[in-house]
């Protein structure tokens, strides 16, 4: 279960390959880091000094108001944001796993598999369900039926879809309900068995129903993954998550436990943001 | 007023409250409107008058009263002179093989108006449409995807991009006939051509391999038609492939890569799939239009007349592509153009025509219809 990449240096993957087998005993070591990290989209600065360290096995929120820079953050972690013509870091770096992931060496596919991601506009394959679920496998040349059997209904049960679906895998992902379709993303995350899972505003598009499904569904993954989520919504990340990090026009405000953050913020600006005041 | 017997009265008269009378304004709205109207029924009569000669006339040489009802000779033969002469004071029309037997069988000798190319039918200019429609098809197709891809989803935007785009949109604009001369110039007379042993005039030889390479040209043949056609086409499928690409969701791309896929596995599977309707279609239906122009082929491809199809009497296969072949748009030319006109020939070129649109119109249906089909298979 290396996050490294396998242009990464010997050295560093036997460290993690000490530091995963002592692994559940004690706190939970840091995952992602992230330092004095800043970024731009051509001239315009979107991220200014970003410093955090987000744990194995916990939940992050990523709040704050619209275009603050949630999204541009999160698309750093798996590097996403190389899509973008006129993206560019400034300063700083990343680390997964204690490996700096803008390490010019760093196979990107690798990471990607490693760093799975959720988008907010749910986005299933105009493929069957099973096809959708199955993509990551199938591109890394598996294709053995039982394998794939396997990982769908694992993946699909994991996305709390399993019941609602199985006797429809052949279906166009497309016929399913907005709350489907997230849920079909997430299983179709599932199965490159990721350490860590982005969500960016995965129920933005979703009514509470499903949101609730979701979010027992990220409580449940919570035991075998590292999640992101961004979210507009208090409530949600008040419900799922353990640390809540605030941020603010590119700067990262306050980030602690989010019971702490909630209840008692340190800074007045998460305090208004909170208490809804502004954004 | 009140707004409410305003309403009322409304009701009762929607016009109420505006002028009943024309105004000048209307009636010059009315006016403008007409020349629209009229501009379109216009060109619509002009299209009607075309097809409708075209199938009026043409239909009489391809279709006949008495069974099997086609002409089959028309659609099977090679074009021969046409016989005209009277036997036992009956009028007949032979073309030249059958006369040659109607002859022996009787052991006479007939004395016989000739009239070129008007006797046997179309079918080497059928057979080599089809060929230069599916070279040129498969040329374009893999060069304009090809670059497409690259424009769209490789490059990066600026000045460089811009100025391609510029120059493959003016190559939209070039005369048919500027083609011609391109494929004569690089494809007929300087077409490179490798070989595994020695020809005349050949450049360089891979040594030690026996590779033999030279600028000798193509001569008149089937690849340089396909080439020079597919060059007209190749406009028009990288800008249909790369609007195809374009339409596609950035977000399919986006989940394709955060799922561990590489860029190109991203195209193959989750862009290029979903594209491939459009490209298709679009691309079939420039080929379709390049495939009437006779200008391209003329220096290129086309011969007037030749006897063997193009499957017949080859020493090797690659003389497949080597040989000139018949074309349905240069026998119209040839028939319309290069031979003395009369009834007879009228009925060739009319013949002609009917098959050609036919052929054009159903290569467009079939485009039109592999379209529908695929749009059902690959739908988001
Ligand atoms: N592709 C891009 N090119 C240029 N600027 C961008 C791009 N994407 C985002 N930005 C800019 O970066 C800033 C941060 O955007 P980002 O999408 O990260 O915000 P966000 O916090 O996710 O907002 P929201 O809550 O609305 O999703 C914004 O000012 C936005 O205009
Ligand atoms: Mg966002």
């Amino acid at each position: 279960m290396s996050l490294l990449t396998h242009n990464l240096t010997a050295k560093t993957s036997q460290q993690t390959t000490q530091s995963m087998a002592s692994k559940p005993s004690g706190p939970s070591r840091p995952l992602i880091r992230v330092s004095d990290f800043d970024f731009f989209y051509g001239e315009k600065q979107a991220l200014f000094d970003i410093n955090m360290e987000m744990r194995e096995n916990e939940v992050t929120a990523f709040i704050g108001p619209s275009g603050c820079g949630k999204s541009t953050l999160l698309r750093c972690i798996n590097r996403m944001n190389d899509l973008v013509e006129v993206a560019r870091i400034g300063r700083g770096k990343i680390e997964v796993n204690d490996a700096d992931i803008y390490d010019p060496r760093v196979d990107t596919i690798e990471l990607r598999k490693r760093v799975g991601m959720v988008f907010q506009k749910s986005n299933p394959f105009p493929k069957s369900i099973y096809e959708n679920v199955i993509y990551g496998l199938r591109i890394q040349g598996i294709n053995k039926k039982s394998v794939l059997d396997e990982t769908v209904e694992r993946c699909l049960k994991g996305a709390a879809l399993w019941e609602e679906v199985r006797d429809r895998l052949d279906t166009s992902g497309m016929s399913l309900s907005g709350g489907q379709q997230q849920r079909l993303c997430i299983a179709r995350a599932l199965a490159v068995e990721p350490d860590i899972l982005l969500m960016d505003e995965p129920c933005s598009a979703l009514d509470p129903v499903a949101t609730a499904k979701v979010e027992e569904l990220i409580h449940s993954l919570k035991d075998h993954y590292t999640i992101v989520i961004v979210t507009h919504n208090m409530q949600q990340a008040a419900r799922v998550s353990d640390k809540t990090a605030f941020f603010y026009l590119g700067k990262l405000i306050e980030m602690g436990k989010t019971d702490e953050i909630f209840m008692s913020p340190k800074n007045e600006q998460t305090e208004a943001y909170i208490s809804g005041r502004f954004g | 007023m009140s707004q409410k017997s305003n309403l009322k009265k409304l009701k009762r008269n929607p016009s109420a409250g505006f002028h009943a009378k024309p105004t000048r304004a209307k009636s010059t709205e009315r006016a403008i409107s007409w020349m629209f109207r009229l501009g379109t029924y216009f060109i619509l009569l002009c299209a009607s008058v075309i097809f409708l000669t075209i199938i009026y006339k043409g239909s009489q040489t391809v279709f006949q009263a008495s069974f099997p009802f086609v002409n089959i000779e028309f659609l099977t033969e090679a074009p021969q002179t046409l016989h005209v002469f009277e036997y036992e004071g009956e009028q007949m029309e032979l073309s030249d093989s059958n006369f040659r037997v109607f002859e022996e069988e009787r052991g006479v000798e007939i004395d016989s108006t000739t009239y070129a190319y008007s006797g046997g039918g179309i079918w080497p200019c059928i057979v080599g449409t089809v060929l230069l429609v599916i070279g040129a098809m498969t040329i374009a197709l893999t060069l304009g995807v090809l670059s497409a891809i690259f424009l769209s989803e490789y490059s990066k935007p600026g000045k460089t991009l811009n100025a391609i785009r510029l120059s493959i949109l003016n190559l939209a604009g070039v005369p048919s006939v500027v083609f011609g001369i391109f494929g004569l110039g690089f494809f007929v007379l300087a077409g490179p051509i490798f070989s595994f042993s020695p020809f005349e005039g050949y450049d360089i030889r891979f040594w030690p391999l026996p590779i033999y390479f030279g600028f000798v040209g193509w001569n008149v043949s089937l690849i340089a038609g396909c080439f020079t056609l597919a060059f007209m086409v190749l406009p028009i499928v990288i800008s249909a492939s790369e609007e195809s690409l374009r339409a596609i969701p950035q977000g399919l791309r986006e989940a394709s890569l955060a799922l561990g896929a590489s860029k190109w596995t991203a195209i193959r599977t989750n862009v290029l799939p979903y594209a491939m309707p459009g490209i298709l279609t679009s691309s079939i239906i420039g080929v379709a239009r390049v495939a009437g122009e006779t200008a391209p082929i003329m220096f290129t491809a086309a011969y007037a007349m030749r006897d063997q199809l193009p499957w017949q009497g080859l020493e090797k296969w690659s003389d497949f592509f080597f040989q000139g072949v018949m074309a349905l748009p240069y026998h119209i030319y040839v028939v319309s153009a290069k031979i003395p006109q009369n009834e007879y020939t009228e009925r060739m070129q009319y013949g002609t025509a009917f098959v050609f649109l036919v052929i054009v119109a159903g290569i467009a249906l079939s485009s039109i219809l592999l379209r529908i089909r695929m749009r059902k298979k690959y739908r988001w």
